[in-house]
């Protein structure tokens, strides 16, 4: 088994676990508020941070290239409140046409 | 139809309701599918993240991690710490569903975003009306997620050098499009912001993958203090 279905697989089951946690425990968890506010910052920082090492990062190493010129049309398409679709395809075009142009 | 006595709310209402959500984000499942196959995931890995894992952002952020070079633990940890607030909105609902035996365990595959939401939004019309938008928005999703992750899928993994056609960038505006509609307050700008930086910081020091688990910190931080 590679590397690849460890993740996906491994992944997947954690993931469900997590869902059928909710069903299974009391939900006196909920009633505190610091628990709350840090769950709701968990996805704000991890996908900031993903966004970050995704359009900056090679491995271990910071690299400028074609793919921050598409993050940034998504975050101008994002600005100007395009929808999910148009903002992937902004990104897309500006990042094939930086990388096919060779800059 | 619809003269069921136990049922008074307007089934096509909330049918409505739940169609608007579910067929246009099911459509994003064809980002994933080519961000999935652009990162090196086979089109099999890439349907069984849909069909198993089953939630956007954990799903992409197993294929980024994947694709910066992580580990399997380091992308599993991260899929897995999007994957709490899936639970807490179960701890939310299951007084609200009250589903026993063998339909809980089905429910909680399509506890996600969108179900939640969409039910959330039906609190005014009853409870079954909100148990009835849950499963509708869920499998509907479902259906379009998986159904146009495998046309993104195949579509990628059929048109050779990524970079190309810009997918290696799909990924990260992804997230950012994720983000976007996440960042209601100043403190969660402010903490998106040092996270980023963070991550990058760390980049150079650590392997692949743990910078963006180690910005947990950072939430941690910030979710502490009241204001």
């Amino acid at each position: 088994m590679n590397t690849l279905w460890i993740a996906t697989i491994g992944a997947s089951v954690l993931c469900y676990l997590l869902k059928l946690s909710g069903f299974l425990i009391p939900n006196s968890l909920l009633s505190n508020p610091v628990l709350v506010r840090i769950n709701e910052l968990i996805p704000v920082v991890l996908l900031s941070s993903l966004v970050s090492i995704q359009s900056l990062a090679s491995k271990t190493e910071i690299v400028v290239d074609h793919r921050l010129g598409g993050v940034l049309a998504a975050f101008i398409a994002l600005r100007l409140r395009a929808s999910f679709p148009i903002m992937m395809i902004a990104a897309a075009i500006t990042s094939a046409f930086i990388y096919r142009s060779g800059i | 139809m619809g003269q069921n006595s136990r049922v008074s709310f307007d089934r096509r209402a909330v049918l409505r309701d739940s169609l608007s959500v579910s067929l246009p984000v099911g459509t994003y499942g064809a980002a994933f599918g080519a961000a999935s196959v652009a990162a090196g995931f086979s089109v099999i890995q890439t349907c069984a993240l849909s069909l198993l894992l089953f939630s956007g952002a954990s799903q992409f952020a197993v294929v980024g991690v994947m694709a910066a070079g992580g580990s399997a633990l380091s992308a599993i940890a991260t899929g897995g710490l999007l994957g709490i607030r899936n639970g807490l909105y179960a701890l939310r609902m299951a007084p609200i569903l009250r589903f026993t035996g063998i339909k809980k365990f089905s429910a909680a595959q399509i506890t996600i975003d969108e179900s939640i939401g969409v039910a959330l939004s039906q609190e005014t019309r009853g409870e079954s009306a909100m148990r009835f938008g849950f499963l509708s928005t869920g499998i509907g999703v479902f259906i379009f997620w998986n159904f146009f992750t495998l046309v993104g899928a195949v579509s990628a993994s059929s048109i050779g050098n990524p970079s190309m056609w810009g997918l290696d960038a799909a990924v990260p505006a992804a997230f950012l499009g994720l983000l976007w509609p996440r960042l209601d307050s100043m403190k969660k700008k402010y903490a998106a912001l040092a996270s980023a930086i963070l991550a990058l910081g760390l980049t150079p020091f650590l392997p692949a993958g743990l910078p963006i688990i180690a910005t947990v910190v950072i939430a941690l931080f910030f979710g502490w203090r009241s204001r």
